[in-house]
């Protein structure tokens, strides 16, 4: 088991991964299909726009994106910090 | 063959299958019975998950409010799948560390309180409850409108199976089934879905399909679909009609109530590793998305297909006459969820947007289910979509069933009423724990209470207002002591429910109401969107009330930082 510091050094290298992919989460769902979609109107997707697009597919597909990117980037992280599951 | 002996044979081969697996997957210890031996592969739990979160709600009614919704019905695909990321990253990995069985035994552990855990367990139950007589309701509709069978017959059907394999296998017998369940869904819900996007814009993926040119008209569909709706005065499909700051908050309460419903939560104890939590909820993404990137392009085809069947020739002539109708109408009209009403006299069905003079009145749930009649698809298909809707509502009911059974065997039997209980006697419990309920939620599903529709917004403002704060906060913060998750469970609770009962009656009796919905003296929020305003009072209570009572104890945070670490999680196995 690594020492204190370290834990709480991977704790925190945790939580600024989690900030950024939320950032990332905010801004695929609520910013570009909700909030920006009358700044983006003018961007034509398939007979719509942006925003359109945002709110019933390029959400969830960003969403899927963030997932998989987290697990992979936090097995790196177990492993550098030796934390992982033996 | 007929289609009535086609349904059959199509449905009752998908049961034999599903009790085939039960009686494969038997749970002999408590391990199998509450988290299936905590062996399940990632993907194939991602595929459980899959199954256990589409309900009849995903299936049936869902391609039908976006039909008729438009843009603002997008918070439902957007929220139902950005939980998964708050679960990915906020809650399964670390309480698949935690290695219990329950949500409610994490919240009693981590808040050192047994007035917690019995909070904990009082909203699951509420939540699941209210799930179960939803899905229950689902099966005996498809029963009778498939099988020819009255509503009671095909709800005592639908029980017995989920019997068989839930109280046999537990989570095991559960979890093996739902991967069945979700292949025959998954199926049931795009091969229609192919075949029309095919007629409509050659594309044969119905998701790029919804962005390409109608093949009638040259332009894209959606383009093609708003023309036709201004000419019948209906608002455009690509337009938003909500207010921003409801369609945001409702959006905010979908995702964590997502987050927060028990039943979807447990399903990351039963993987190996904390390592496949994270990957985990990925694949359940992926089987879920699948259906979602599906659904708006559902949605919008069967307008368009609809529109296009009562105007054959065009919205600018005459619309089709009552006596032409083709039989998919005929038959839905028998159900009682379309109707035709002739005000005008002239023997046409007109389908305005004005109250007074549109004569067609299609309910939004049969959207789905009528798909492939409406596009003239063949037999096989139609049954294809029976078994998939009992799929649905039957693998959803058996996970709530289980979160229900494993909180009155687990949190309050095993660790409140008895403690000295054995393996056996625990086991016991839990199977009659799960037939009692099965029993209850048979019995709601036959006479629904008349306020059912509406608590499923007070489930998902439960989850949102009360599970979700209480299990982020339990992990990301040593500092909130059990006073603190106490008082903001409870207060998240209780503003969430006022909120409902202001707009809904007390305890759902109308007369009783202040608000209507989408109130401007209340910024138009409506109640179904409450719930994140309700997980936020829960946040701010519980951080200014234990800041201002006694720090939590070592032995707790030392728990949050075990927690937080993945090593170690082969050892929560054999607690």
């Amino acid at each position: 088991m690594a020492s204190q510091q370290d834990s709480s050094a991977y704790w925190s290298k945790n939580i600024s991964i989690i900030k950024g992919c939320l950032i990332v989460w905010f801004v695929a769902s609520f910013g570009m299909a909700i909030l920006l979609r009358p700044l983006l109107s003018g961007i034509g997707v398939g007979g719509t726009d942006l925003g359109f697009w945002f709110a019933q597919q390029g959400s969830i597909i960003v969403f899927l994106i963030l997932i998989f990117f987290y697990a992979w980037r936090m097995n790196k992280l177990d492993a550098e910090y030796g934390v992982d599951e033996e | 063959m007929d289609q009535f002996t086609l349904n059959l044979i199509v449905v009752g081969a998908t049961f034999a299958l599903y009790i085939g697996i039960a009686i494969w997957a038997r749970a002999g210890s408590t391990s199998e019975f509450y988290a299936a031996g905590r062996g399940v592969h990632p993907v194939v739990n991602g595929m459980a998950t899959g199954a256990d979160w589409m309900s009849a709600a995903s299936f049936i009614s869902m391609a039908g409010i976006i039909a008729f919704g438009g843009y603002d019905t997008s918070a439902y695909l957007m929220g139902w799948t950005g939980g998964y990321v708050l679960l990915a990253m906020l809650l399964a990995p670390y309480l698949r560390k935690f290695g219990k069985f329950t949500v409610p035994e994490f919240i009693g552990d981590r808040f050192y309180s047994q007035t917690a855990r019995t909070v904990a367990v009082a909203c699951l139950i509420i939540a699941s409850i209210t799930y179960v007589i939803g899905q229950m309701t689902g099966v005996g509709v498809a029963f009778s409108r498939f099988l020819e069978v009255d509503n009671a017959t095909g709800l005592y059907i639908g029980a017995a199976i989920v019997f068989c394999y839930a109280v046999l296998g537990g989570m095991k017998g559960i979890t093996y089934t739902q991967v069945a369940q979700y292949v025959v869904l998954i199926i049931a819900y795009t091969i229609p879905a192919i075949f029309i996007s095919l007629q409509l814009t050659g594309n044969p993926i119905p998701a790029l399909g919804l962005f390409a040119d109608a093949t009638s008209s040259g332009e894209p569909l959606l383009t093609t679909l708003n023309g036709l709706l201004a000419d019948l005065g209906f608002s455009s499909y690509t337009q938003q009609n909500d207010t921003t700051l409801n369609l945001f908050l409702f959006t905010v309460s979908l995702m964590i109530g997502t987050a927060g419903l028990p039943h979807v939560i447990v399903r990351f104890f039963t993987v190996p590793t904390v390592r496949d939590a994270r990957s985990s909820a990925g694949w359940a993404l992926v089987f879920i998305a699948l259906l979602y990137l599906t659904a708006p392009a559902v949605g919008a085809m069967a307008r368009l297909n609809l529109i296009n069947t009562v105007y054959p020739n065009g919205t600018t002539e005459a619309p089709l006459a009552y006596d032409q109708r083709p039989e998919w109408v005929q038959k839905w009209e028998q159900t009682g969820l379309l109707t035709f009403t002739d005000k005008d006299g002239d023997g046409l069905i007109d389908y305005t947007s004005s109250k007074d003079t549109n004569e067609f009145d299609v309910n939004r749930d049969i959207i789905t289910l009528a798909n492939p009649e409406i596009a003239q698809l063949p037999g096989w298909v139609i049954a294809l979509v029976a078994a998939g809707g009992l799929a649905a509502a039957l693998s959803t009911a058996a996970g709530l069933l289980m979160a229900i059974s494993s909180a009155v065997s687990h949190d309050l039997i095993k660790s409140q009423i008895n403690p000295e209980i054995s393996e056996k006697g625990e086991l016991l419990s839990a199977r009659v724990a799960m037939a009692v309920a099965i029993a209850v939620a048979t019995y709601l599903g036959l006479n629904p209470p008349g306020f059912a529709a509406q608590t499923v917004a007070l489930a998902f403002g439960l989850a949102a207002a009360s599970i979700f704060p209480a299990l982020m906060m339990g992990i990301f913060s040593k500092r909130i002591n059990d006073k603190g998750a106490v008082a903001g469970m409870l207060s998240g609770l209780v503003v969430t429910i006022v909120y409902i009962f202001l707009h809904k009656g007390w305890f759902f009796i109308a007369d009783t109401a202040s608000f209507s919905d989408s109130d401007p003296l209340l910024l138009s929020i409506k109640s179904t969107s409450f719930g994140s305003i309700g997980a936020l009072v829960n946040f701010i209570v519980a951080y200014f009330v234990s800041n201002a009572t006694e720090d939590t104890p070592q032995e707790i945070k030392d728990l949050v930082e075990s927690v937080r670490i993945p090593r170690g999680s082969n050892a929560a196995i054999d607690h």
